[in-house]
């Protein structure tokens, strides 16, 4: 047996690593540059951090996408739950398989497509497009995702939890609030990030279902770089970069803890 | 307790067809039956899990057919012990006192009894995966006994265990119910194991009871062939009542052979008798042994296991018959070796006629 990974071996994770994170890398590394142009090195600064700091516009986008992205992930979450409990524990009804589809259909789903569809249906309502019809689109398209990632769950759920407490004198719904939420939370809080990070950085679904007063961050962002690239939103960029692996590592150390309890 | 011609089918599967029981109070009563019996889903139907198709399930004289589980005076101890995993010991054994309202101090008090009952003082604030199998076992038998049900149900509680453990929990279980005075429901497929706790046993074939008895009426009269080969070993020889009156019955053997039972039968009726192997002498031919019910024989195969020596034997009739043989002395050699001419013997009272 060989002790080390052989050369071979090395080159291709390097490459393959090399593909992912270059451009990520070349973002970070031009956001601390202190020249305006964003293509030539000036030397290290914060100076963009700054001045982000007093663009009050990017400032108001990333507070909306904030609140749309919590507000829309924990709606789904509570849908999707529901859903994939539904589908997991009613047993064969009527229409099952059909449903599990459909539960399925958005995924894979083409932005536009949803975008436009949601676009139209808030037409055809006459309802004020703004920050509600965001949050509204969002929660549609993330909660199939939770509904993924919760069924998994519980397909591996050992159901006679549910009925041990059933046994003792817990009524059914007590049951699912007491024992199977908290059980199944660790999959629950991972489809809350993936639904929250799918609504934080989603672009075209915002752009169809918004309105006037509704800017999301990357709907800012884009509009910002149509003008040429600023070296602020390599700044910007940076800090959602941050955000969003702190919270990946916090979720993966959450869910490693509670996988090691659950376990029995 | 009883079930009155209670089905449950799933679908096109039959597990329990028009089975009707008696379980009585302060009874241990033990459902025993191969894998897929229905045994499990009778003591599902009991817990309010499952509902039955038809028929009713009464206790003390109320139906409770249609009384979901959380209304039952009915606790299950799951196979899989099915403990929360994330509340501690203390807090698992609490959960049925909990949702029963009682104060919180009582809670404590019964905590603490369930806990020393089980022996597992000091372990209130571990979490089941820190336990043991044979802990978290105690800890679900704790937990299904902390609301003092009317009945206790047992699914295939020591399954999980090693041998030497099962023995012991074997006789805690005893003792336990005979201490509290609950009637106990064991559901198992160790026929061992039946035995041993229960008053009496139910074996289930097919969904329905094949025979309802204590385990000694069960072991020595069998009601039936499947009843026979199930429970223990045994040699069945097929045959014909050739004559029948004043308590023996002298039958004809398909293979060959005439012999004589303490029974009376049809004459003409097609039997089997069933022969434990103990009850089979074994002698060698050279010890020049006879009597009635002799068939001689030869020694195909010795199985020794330490407190008995299972003896096989292809009898001159054809038939392979199995005899046990306790070893009372230390032997350096068995007494009868293999390929040796012997003489199977057996007194009537040893032989069971069997009609079904």
């Amino acid at each position: 047996m060989r002790k080390g990974p052989s050369i071979f071996n090395v080159t291709l994770v390097a490459l393959g690593l090399a593909f992912l994170y270059l451009p990520i890398a070349i973002l970070v590394i031009y956001s601390f540059n202190a020249s305006r142009l964003v293509t030539i090195w000036g030397g290290w600064s914060t100076r963009w951090y700054v001045a982000l700091w007093h663009d009050s516009a990017m400032l108001d986008a990333a507070w909306t996408s904030l609140r749309i992205a919590a507000l829309s992930a924990t709606a789904a979450c509570v849908i999707g739950t529901l859903a994939a409990v539904v589908l997991v524990r009613a047993g064969r009804f009527r229409g099952r398989t059909m449903f599990s589809g459909m539960v399925y259909a958005p995924l894979v789903m083409p932005e536009v497509i949803t975008g436009l569809s949601l676009l139209l249906l808030f037409v055809a309502l006459d309802v004020g497009r703004g920050f509600w019809t965001v949050t509204i689109a969002h929660t549609t398209v993330t909660m199939s995702f939770v509904t993924v990632v919760v069924q998994s769950r519980l397909l591996s759920f050992d159901c006679s939890l549910e009925e041990a407490a059933m046994d003792l004198g817990c009524p059914p719904l007590k049951t699912f609030l007491t024992i199977t939420l908290p059980l199944i939370f660790p999959a629950v809080a991972a489809g809350w990030m993936l639904a929250f990070t799918l609504s934080f950085d989603d672009l075209v679904i915002a752009s169809f279902s918004t309105g006037p007063g509704a800017t999301t961050l990357p709907m800012r962002i884009y509009s910002e770089v149509r003008l040429g690239v600023k070296p602020e939103i390599n700044a910007i960029c940076t800090i959602m970069i941050a955000v969003v692996a702190l919270g990946v590592i916090a979720a993966a150390l959450v869910g490693k803890r509670r996988e090691w309890v659950g376990r029995t | 307790m009883r079930f009155e011609a209670v089905s449950k089918r799933f679908g096109n599967f039959v597990a329990v067809e028009l089975l009707s029981l008696d379980i009585f109070e302060r009874e241990f009563f033990a459902l025993l039956g191969p894998s897929g019996c229905g045994k499990t889903t009778l003591l599902r139907m009991l817990a309010g899990l499952e509902q039955p198709t038809e028929g009713r399930i009464l206790l003390d004289g109320l139906d409770i057919s249609g009384v979901p589980p959380h209304r039952r005076p009915v606790n299950m101890m799951f196979q899989s012990y099915a403990l929360f995993p994330h509340l501690t010991v203390e807090a698992n054994i609490a959960f049925g006192l909990k949702q029963d309202g009682m104060p919180k101090p009582e809670i404590a008090t019964r905590v603490r009894e369930m806990l020393e009952l089980v022996k597992l003082d000091g372990f209130g604030e571990r979490k089941p995966h820190q336990l043991s199998g044979g802990q978290r076992q105690r800890v679900a038998l704790a937990r299904a006994l902390a609301k003092r049900p009317r009945v206790l149900l047992l699914d295939e509680p020591m399954s999980a265990l090693d041998r030497k453990l099962r023995e012991d929990t074997r006789f805690e279980l005893m003792e336990l119910q005979n201490t509290l005075g609950l009637t106990f429901v064991i559901v198992t497929h160790d026929q061992e194991e039946a035995m041993t706790v229960a008053d009496r046993i139910g074996v289930m074939n097919a969904g329905q009871l094949a025979q309802v008895a204590t385990p000694s009426e069960i072991y020595e009269h069998p009601n039936s062939r499947w009843i026979a080969d199930f429970i223990g070993d045994i040699n069945l020889i097929e045959g014909r009542v050739a004559s029948s009156g004043l308590g023996h019955t002298v039958i004809e053997s398909m293979t060959g052979g005439r012999f004589l039972v303490a029974a009376e039968a049809t004459v003409g009726a097609a039997v089997a008798v069933a022969l434990r192997p103990e009850k089979l002498r074994i002698d060698t031919v050279a010890s020049g042994a006879s009597g009635e019910n002799g068939f001689p024989g030869r020694v195909t195969e010795i199985g020794y296991l330490g407190g008995v020596s299972v003896y096989k034997v292809r009898l001159d009739n054809g038939l392979d018959m199995k005899a046990t043989l306790t070893n009372h002395t230390r032997l350096t050699a068995q007494p009868i070796a293999i390929g040796e001419r012997v003489r199977l013997s057996f007194a009537p009272e040893a032989g069971v006629v069997l009609l079904r």
